[in-house]
C-alpha cells in the first residue's frame, strides 16, 4: 500500500473525458514524477488530489483515508500541501507574515478566533517561520512585500511556506517552469534535500525531463487522461511507447 | 503600554487627546464673529464625529481587512437604534442596557445576514448585502409598523410602560435618556472672552465609548485573526491550500463589523431617542463606505478622519445659503457679487453633495489611500526638506 493510492478515476467535462480509469500508487518517501503531453490530465488529476475537483467515479485514498468530497483545507490539514504552476503568495504581506500564516494554520487548525493578543507575542510561531525562513536563505528579506520578490524567491517561499505545515506528500506543478537553469538546479536540489532530509513523499509534474531524471523514483506517463505506462526512469527512457508518446520529439 | 507598541500608542493617545479637547479644537472662532458659523464644537453635531467615527471603524475592520465591501451596513445601524429606544420604552432610560441589546441585536441580525451573503464574494456579495439593507429598510418603513412605527419613525411616548422608571416625569414630559442619573443632553458652558465652549455628557461617553472602540481595532489589526483577514483579501486560494477555512473568518469579521454598526446605533438612540427607517436607507449605507475610503481604508485612523470629515461638510457646508454668500462677497461691486455667488452657491447649501463628490474623486484619483496617504506624503515632504537641510550635498532617494 502506498502514501497515495488512486483507483479507477474518470472525470468528464462535457463532451471531452479528461482523466480515463487513472490508477497511481506512491510509495512513503518516494519522488513520484507524472509526465505526459500538454491535455494528458496532469493538472486535473492534482486537482482531484488536493479537492478542488471531484471525480465522478474512483476513489483518492490518502494515508487510508479518503480525500474525496472534503474540502482543500481539510485535505491540506490532512498533511497534503500544493505547490501552483505560478507561484501563490500573499502578495499584500511581508515576507514573515507569509511565513506565519502556515506556521498558525498548523499549530491552531482551520479556524481560531485568536482577535486580542498580538501576534508579536507569538513567540512559538515566529520563531517557527523565522527558522524556516533562514532553512529558505530568506531571513534578509523577511520585512519585503512578498509581491516585490523574483520568481526564483516566490518560488521558495511557496515551498518553505508548504513545509512550514510540515506536510507528508507535497504536490508540485510544474515547478520550475520559466526558470534559469541555475534556478532550477537550486530547486532541484532543494527538492531532494526535502524529500532525503524531511521524508516528505513528493509528487511532481514536470515537463523538463532534466528536473524528471534528476529527481525521479518512479514515472507515470499519461497521455490523453489514462497512463500509459508507470515505471522505474531507466525504463521509461528506453520505452519505445513512451518515445513514441511524448519523448519522439525531444530524444 | 497596553500591548501595543510604541506607533498604536501614540495614534490612541492622539485620538484621546482629539476627543477629549474636541470642544476647544472644533470652536476656534469667537461666537459673535462672521466666522463662528464654521464652528462644530456643539454636541449634536460632536456626537455625530465620534458615533459615525465608531461606525466607520467596524466598516474598517470588515472591507479594510478583509475587502468585502458590504453596501448594507447601515441596516446594523437601524437594528442598533430601533434595540434602543425599545430598551427606553420598555426597560429604563439608561443608556447601558440599551446599547448592550443594540449590540447584540445588530450581533444577531448579521450573523445571519452574513452566513448568506459570504456564499458570494465581490460584486456579488455586495449587492446581496444591498438586497438585505433594502428589505430590512423596506420592512421598518412599511410591513413592521408595530414594531418601527412605520414611516413616523420610533418614538418614546407619555405612556411607554418603562419596568424601571416613570412613564412620565412629576411635570408631565417624557424622561430623558441618562447614565445612572446623569443627563445625556446635560451641557456645561465655559464662556471664555468671547469664546464659549460646550461640553457635553452624551459627547463625553461617546467618545470613551469610541476609545474603547478604537484600541479594540488596534488590537484586532494586530492580533493573528486580523493576520489571516489581511491573508483572505490577499490570497484566498492560497490560504485553502493552507488548511485554513476562510468562511469563519470573514463571518466572524461580517459580525464584529456589525455589532460596531450596532453600537453605533445604539449611541445615536441614546443621544437622542428616536429611530427612523431612513437609517437604514442605502445612501447611509453608502456614507459609511464614503467615510471609510476617503479617510483611508485598511489603516487604523482613517474611518476616523473620513467620518469627521463627512460630517463636516454635511453639517457645516450646507448650511451656507444664499445670504451668508451675498454677506461674504457684499464689499464688491454688484455685477462681481452677483456672478461670485452664482458660481459658488452650486457647491455649498443643498449642493455640499457636489463639493463631497468632487473631494472623493479627487482623493480616490490621486490618493488612494485616502487623507492619511495625503498625512504620510506631506510629512515624507517635510522630513526629505529637513534632511536636505542638514546636509546640503545631495543624496539619492531610493525609488520606492
Amino acid at each position: 500500500m502506498g502514501i497515495l493510492e488512486v483507483k479507477g478515476v474518470n472525470k468528464r467535462f462535457g463532451g471531452l473525458q479528461a482523466l480515463g480509469d487513472v490508477n497511481l500508487s506512491v510509495k512513503e518517501n518516494s519522488v513520484h514524477a507524472i509526465i505526459g503531453p500538454n491535455g494528458a490530465g496532469k493538472s486535473t488529476l492534482l486537482n482531484v488530489l488536493v479537492g478542488k475537483l471531484i471525480p465522478d467515479t474512483g476513489s483518492v485514498m490518502f494515508d487510508g483515508k479518503s480525500v474525496l468530497g472534503r474540502a482543500p483545507y481539510e485535505i491540506n490539514q490532512m498533511g497534503i500541501s500544493r505547490v501552483f504552476q505560478t507561484p501563490e503568495i500573499f502578495g499584500d504581506l511581508t515576507v514573515l507574515e507569509n511565513m506565519l500564516i502556515p506556521c498558525f494554520a498548523k499549530r491552531d487548525g482551520a479556524f481560531e478566533m485568536n482577535a486580542i493578543t498580538s501576534v508579536l507575542s507569538q513567540r512559538d510561531v515566529i520563531e517557527k517561520a523565522e527558522h524556516m525562513l533562514e532553512e529558505m536563505n530568506m531571513a534578509d528579506k523577511q520585512h519585503m512585500h512578498a509581491a516585490a520578490l523574483s520568481r526564483g524567491d516566490k518560488r521558495r517561499l511557496e515551498i518553505g511556506m508548504c513545509l512550514s505545515q510540515e506536510p507528508r506528500l507535497l504536490l508540485l506543478d510544474e515547478p520550475t517552469a520559466g526558470m534559469a537553469r541555475a534556478d532550477t538546479n537550486n530547486t532541484i536540489d532543494l527538492l531532494k534535500q526535502i524529500n532525503e532530509e524531511r521524508n516528505i513523499t513528493i509528487v511532481i509534474i514536470e515537463h523538463d525531463m532534466h528536473v524528471v531524471f534528476s529527481l525521479a523514483d518512479r514515472i507515470t506517463v499519461l497521455a490523453q487522461g489514462s497512463p500509459l505506462v508507470e515505471d522505474d526512469p531507466q525504463n521509461i527512457r528506453g520505452n519505445p511507447l513512451v518515445r513514441e508518446a511524448y519523448l519522439g520529439e525531444k530524444a | 503600554m497596553l500591548g501595543m507598541n510604541k506607533n498604536d500608542t501614540t495614534m490612541l493617545l492622539l485620538v484621546a487627546v482629539l476627543t477629549m479637547l474636541a470642544p476647544f479644537i472644533l470652536n476656534p472662532f469667537p461666537t459673535e464673529s462672521g466666522w463662528a458659523q464654521f464652528n462644530a464644537g456643539y454636541p449634536d453635531l460632536m456626537q455625530r464625529f465620534v458615533i459615525f467615527g465608531i461606525f466607520a471603524i467596524g466598516f474598517n475592520i470588515l472591507f479594510g481587512l478583509t475587502g468585502y465591501l458590504s453596501f448594507g451596513h447601515a441596516a446594523f445601524l437601524g437594528i442598533g437604534s430601533y434595540s434602543a429606544v425599545w430598551m427606553f420604552k420598555l426597560l429604563s432610560m439608561n443608556v447601558i442596557p440599551a446599547i448592550l441589546l443594540s449590540v447584540a441585536m445588530a450581533g444577531v441580525f448579521a450573523l445571519v445576514i452574513g452566513y448568506i451573503s459570504l456564499r458570494r464574494s465581490g460584486i456579488y456579495f455586495s449587492i446581496l448585502t444591498l438586497a438585505f439593507a433594502q428589505m430590512s429598510f423596506n420592512l421598518a418603513y412599511s410591513v413592521l409598523t408595530p414594531i418601527t412605527n412605520g414611516e413616523t419613525g420610533l418614538q418614546l411616548t407619555l405612556n411607554d410602560p418603562r419596568i424601571l422608571g416613570l412613564s412620565q416625569t412629576a411635570d408631565g414630559s417624557i424622561p430623558v435618556t441618562s447614565l445612572f442619573g446623569l443627563e445625556m443632553r446635560s451641557t456645561f458652558e465655559m464662556v471664555l472672552g468671547p469664546w464659549a465652549f460646550q461640553f457635553n455628557v452624551g459627547y463625553y461617553l461617546s467618545a470613551l465609548v469610541l476609545l474603547a472602540a478604537f484600541y479594540l481595532s488596534i488590537r484586532i489589526f494586530r492580533s493573528p485573526f486580523g493576520l489571516m483577514l489581511r491573508a483572505v483579501k490577499s490570497n484566498q486560494q492560497r490560504m485553502n491550500y493552507t488548511g485554513l477555512n476562510t468562511r469563519p473568518y470573514t463571518l466572524a469579521a461580517f459580525v464584529i463589523s456589525g455589532m460596531y454598526a450596532g453600537l453605533a446605533g445604539g449611541l445615536l438612540a441614546s443621544m437622542d431617542p428616536l429611530a427612523g427607517a431612513e437609517r437604514m436607507q442605502w445612501t447611509a449605507s453608502g456614507e459609511v463606505v464614503l467615510m471609510t475610503i476617503l479617510g483611508g481604508a485598511g489603516t487604523l485612523i482613517g474611518p476616523v478622519l473620513g467620518a469627521g470629515f463627512i460630517k463636516y461638510f454635511e453639517n457645516i457646508f450646507s448650511k451656507i445659503n444664499e445670504n451668508v454668500l451675498h454677506g461674504w462677497f457684499g464689499a464688491l461691486p454688484d455685477g462681481l457679487e452677483d456672478l461670485l455667488v452664482t458660481l459658488v452657491y452650486p457647491f455649498v447649501g443643498k449642493g455640499w453633495h457636489m463639493t463631497l463628490g468632487i473631494l472623493f474623486v479627487l482623493v480616490v484619483v490621486f490618493l488612494p489611500g485616502g487623507l492619511v496617504e495625503g498625512g504620510q506624503r506631506i510629512a515624507a515632504w517635510l522630513r526629505r526638506k529637513k534632511a536636505g537641510k542638514n546636509t546640503p550635498t545631495s543624496t539619492i532617494e531610493p525609488a520606492e
